[in-house]
């Protein structure tokens, strides 16, 4: 290397662009953790809309008016109305809201329950954990909405057997990641240090389990709101759970069926699209949580 | 291995028992008094002394619960399911003619969905980044998230009502004799549900092949065999699919239950005479009977749905076959 | 130096010789006039998360982790490639094959016997000219049997030919007929190691590349495994050994590079290790001075290379 190369540009630069490029890495979408973070939190701010929305309207809801019965969408009624006259913006909107906070209180419900039957299978002995692994497989084995009927068949339908139904049936599969997730922390080195350093078991617990723990617990939360919110619907449209006069969406498809020949398909198109849309908002906010959470994707 | 098989036929069994008593339980808890709600129907008018007095021992009010469950498990393995007041036929009746429905319905759908799905992900995890990737990805993202009812209420809008390709629902044709429906009349009234449930069941098979897919391929043994000088498809073909075929059908067996699930919706969707739409009913009107004996049988399903998955994932892969035969 | 891997001179270089930045054993040969491999400016490199920006905003961009390095490999020699666990070894391997992560930025300058090469080129000569033994036993499918995968599917040959190439290659390596019908999971570890060095010599390779060939097994074991290496170089084929135990390096190798941080530092002689003076990089003589016979010492320019090999 002549010394006059490196005073006029760096050597290592003029070289680079001279060296074949033998493989070109894909071109992948170049994002940063703050657009994560933003869809994040752009997608919770939409669902919180949803729901205010949803609670604003529930009166217009209801209200049925006979001179604009069964009309197509347009530009008063955007989703059409129904065969009373009700606009279908309205129930839509109302209908998701219930069916959304339904869906969260069962899904913290359940994510509750999956944390402390974890707890007790990984930390309370051999025989505590090969009974909640029993328990688990078999509430596997009944298809979930059999025991979703099963339950709110029990509590007599209403919105307290939907709501505890749900509750009821979707800590399972959390319970499983949980529990692998505590037992690895408990078998960890710096668990395993704390202890020879005599730290009590409160203690350890609190500095070293939970913020391990918690990451996994949060974001297993919120993916489960999709799966509570759909299942909501699903037992609501097959009739059990919410009295009709409760605009659901469950309840909004399940009436809409009796039209559907006679050509309305605003009645089930609509409210469909928009559980649809709104289950996606949760996944986003759900998977990008999960991003930034996870230390195993977090160089996505 | 016959004491590997015979290993999970009695867990199978315990894990029945245990639903049937919890079934029992819930159906028991429920405000609903199964004799009170059905004293309208026919039949109930049209039963005898004698059943009527059957049906309080195993539902009625007074009676103890564990005795009234003692009472049903006699029974029930002496072969007598009781009777359904909802459909006034014996409820082993009843099951076994919608099981074998639902069965139908289930097993097009679980293999449209398992083979569709699987080669998607495949490709998609060949290809991951390319365009058929995301757009297999989106596919599965939006599935995910869209109820199976929904779904099988816009096919039902768009190709039953205003294309009138299909029927709008049963299983046969109406005021047909069951004698004269032919193979292809059932064909055509299971085409949408069998579609619908397919089109769901895809995303989930589909986004677990593709991660798997992308796991093997960064996977040691391609990563040599394509030293060696093999190519991309080659090497997925020789190696991939071996893999990938045993997480994929053991996930297919243990999906059972979402198809089952599925299979609920979409017969009330479609009016399908099949076990979930028995089951609506029955929950719906207070048929405990029949209630109960679906639920065994449902989770019957899935069980040996995962007993299958067990067995063959034994049989087939020679880390765990020559294992237990090392052992004994 | 770029036009110099066409027109070698056609002659041996002596013991020691200085050409190419890099010193000649006894054993190197320039068959043809060039050599058998050689790379030159090779960068790899992947998109990361910036570590030094604050945790949200921070931006990808490109990390280097092979980092302009250069080597050659010559006819009837070993070529050890020493450096710390997981430094980025085995990228290197995989960039010599041709085998590319699909995130990686991949740069530089690949002569296979001669020829310049370029992403298909490297693809034809995989299994055909080059031949790679990996690790462990976890580069076998697990599903197919040992004789199977080791036969191959190449389109070299027809069926019988390369079941009677793997039989005559499995009684040299006294691997009896029974190992055919194994599954991966099933062989001992003496066995993996020879049906791995049988997968590469099925076809017959003129240059093969070691992966760290001999895990855990002890310094003698592992000199005794790498004969087989031996007598291929001496063959006439050329063997890049890539390995973390610098001591096994000296004892099989002919010439030892130096890999670290990314790169080359230094290519040498065997016979430069002799004593830290004929060493020129600070880090080869901190190396000198940490094996065992020169009582671990660190004293050497450590600072230089906080990452010496384990």
């Amino acid at each position: 290397m002549g010394k006059w190369n490196s005073a006029a540009l760096h050597p290592r630069e003029t070289q680079f662009m001279s060296i074949p490029v033998l493989h070109v890495p894909l071109r992948r979408r170049v994002t940063n953790r703050k657009v994560t973070v933003a869809s994040c939190i752009g997608a919770a701010v939409l669902l919180a809309i949803v729901v205010v929305a949803g609670q604003l309207l529930a009166g217009q809801a209801v209200t049925a008016d006979f001179s604009a019965k069964s009309l197509m969408p347009s530009a008063d009624h955007l989703f059409g109305t129904d065969w009373m006259g009700r606009d279908m913006l309205a129930r839509t909107f109302a209908g998701l809201s219930t069916s959304v906070l339904i869906g969260l209180l069962a899904a913290c419900v359940s994510a509750l329950i999956a944390l402390a039957i974890a707890a007790i299978a990984a930390l309370g002995g051999k025989r505590a954990d090969a009974v909640v692994t029993w328990f688990v497989d078999l509430f596997m084995g009944i298809p979930h909405i059999v025991m979703l009927i099963l339950i709110s068949y029990a509590l007599g339908k209403g919105v307290v057997g939907v709501t505890v139904a749900v509750s009821l049936t979707h800590w399972p599969s959390l319970t499983r990641v949980l529990r692998a997730e505590i037992l690895q922390c408990r078998e960890s080195q710096f668990v395993a240090h704390a202890q020879k350093l005599g730290q009590s078991r409160l203690r350890i617990a609190l500095t070293h389990m939970v913020p391990y723990v918690l990451p996994q617990f949060i974001v297993g939360l919120v993916l489960l709101f999709p799966h509570a919110i759909m299942h909501e619907a699903a037992i609501t449209f097959l009739g059990f759970g919410l009295p009709p006069d409760i605009p659901a969406i469950g309840i909004i498809l399940s009436e809409s069926m009796s039209y559907l020949s006679a050509g309305m398909w605003w009645l089930a198109l609509f409210p469909g699209l928009a559980l649809v849309l709104t289950v996606m908002l949760f996944d986003v906010v759900g998977s990008n949580l999960r991003r930034i959470l996870d230390p195993h994707s977090s160089q996505e | 291995m016959a004491r590997f098989i015979l290993k999970h036929i009695v867990r199978l069994a315990l894990l029945l028992f245990a639903v049937s008593v919890i079934a029992f339980l819930l159906i028991s808890l429920s405000p609903v008094d199964p004799v009170q709600a059905n004293v309208g129907q026919a039949a109930w008018t049209s039963m005898s002394e004698a059943k009527r007095a059957q049906l309080a021992e195993y539902w009625g009010v007074d009676v103890p619960i564990w005795q009234r469950y003692v009472n049903w498990l006699t029974s029930t393995l002496q072969g007598d399911l009781g009777t359904s007041l909802r459909y006034n036929a014996p409820v082993a009746d009843v099951i076994s003619w919608r099981a074998g429905n639902t069965l139908l319905l289930m097993a097009v759908a679980w293999v449209v969905s398992g083979v569709l799905g699987f080669t998607l992900g495949i490709v998609a995890g060949v290809k991951r980044g390319s365009i058929v990737d995301k757009v297999v990805k989106a596919y599965c993202f939006v599935l995910a998230a869209t109820p199976t009812f929904w779904l099988g209420l816009l096919f039902l809008m768009v190709f039953a009502v205003a294309l009138g390709w299909f029927p709008i629902g049963f299983s046969t044709p109406i005021g047909k004799a069951a004698a004269d429906v032919t193979l292809l009349d059932v064909a055509h009234h299971m085409v949408l549900p069998a579609i619908t449930l397919s089109v769901v069941g895809v995303a989930q098979i589909a986004l677990h092949t593709r991660e798997k897919t992308i796991d093997v391929m960064e996977s040691d043994y391609v990563r040599f065999a394509r030293a060696r000088g093999m190519g991309t498809w080659e090497a997925v073909r020789r190696h991939g699919l071996r893999n990938l075929a045993l997480p994929a059908i053991t996930l297919q067996f243990a999906s059972i239950s979402e198809i089952f699930g599925g299979s609920v919706l979409v017969e009330q969707v479609f009016s399908y005479p099949g076990l979930g739409q028995a089951a609506v009913t029955a929950a719906l009107g207070g048929d405990a009977a029949l209630l109960v004996a679906i639920a065994v049988v449902s989770s019957a399903f899935v069980f040996g749905g995962n007993l299958v998955a067990n067995i063959l994932y034994g049989m087939i892969d020679p880390r765990i076959r020559r294992g237990e035969a090392a052992r004994g | 130096m770029l036009e110099d891997g066409k027109r070698e001179r056609a002659h041996d270089h002596t013991q020691a010789e200085s050409h190419h930045h890099h010193t000649h054993a006894k054993t190197s040969h320039h068959v043809r006039g060039h050599h058998l491999l050689q790379v030159s400016n090779l960068s790899v490199g992947f998109r990361m998360y910036d570590p030094d920006a604050s945790f949200f905003s921070a931006e990808q961009r490109m990390s280097y982790v092979i980092d302009d390095l250069s080597i050659s490999v010559h006819a009837g020699e070993i070529v050890a490639v020493v450096g710390a666990s997981g430094s980025g070894k085995t990228l290197l391997a995989d960039s010599i094959m041709g085998l590319f992560e699909p995130n990686a930025e991949v740069r530089g300058e690949l002569w296979f016997d001669g020829e310049l090469m370029d992403q298909a080129s490297l693809a034809g000569v995989r299994g055909h000219g080059i031949s790679l033994v990996p690790q462990s036993v976890s580069h076998l499918d697990p599903l197919m049997r040992v004789g199977k995968q080791v036969e191959g599917f190449g389109s070299a040959g027809s069926a019988a030919e390369r079941r009677a190439r793997r039989r005559e290659l499995f009684e040299r390596y006294g691997l009896g007929d029974e190992a055919t019908v194994l599954y991966p999971h099933e062989l001992s570890g003496g066995m993996a190691r020879r049906v791995l060095l049988c997968c590469a010599l099925m076809d017959d390779p003129k240059l093969i590349i070691a992966d760290e060939p001999t895990p855990g097994l002890d310094l003698d074991l592992a000199v005794k495994a790498l004969a087989d290496f031996r007598s291929f170089a001496d063959a006439g084929g050329g063997v890049m050994l890539i390995t973390h135990d610098i001591e096994l390096a000296l004892r099989v190798a002919d010439r030892i590079a130096v890999f670290k941080d990314g790169a080359i530092v230094e290519e040498t002689a065997v016979a430069n290790f002799a004593t830290p003076d004929t060493l020129e990089h600070p880090f080869s003589k901190a190396l000198w001075h940490a094996l065992p016979e020169h009582g671990f010492s660190v004293e050497g320019d450590v600072s230089a290379g906080g990452d010496a090999p384990c």
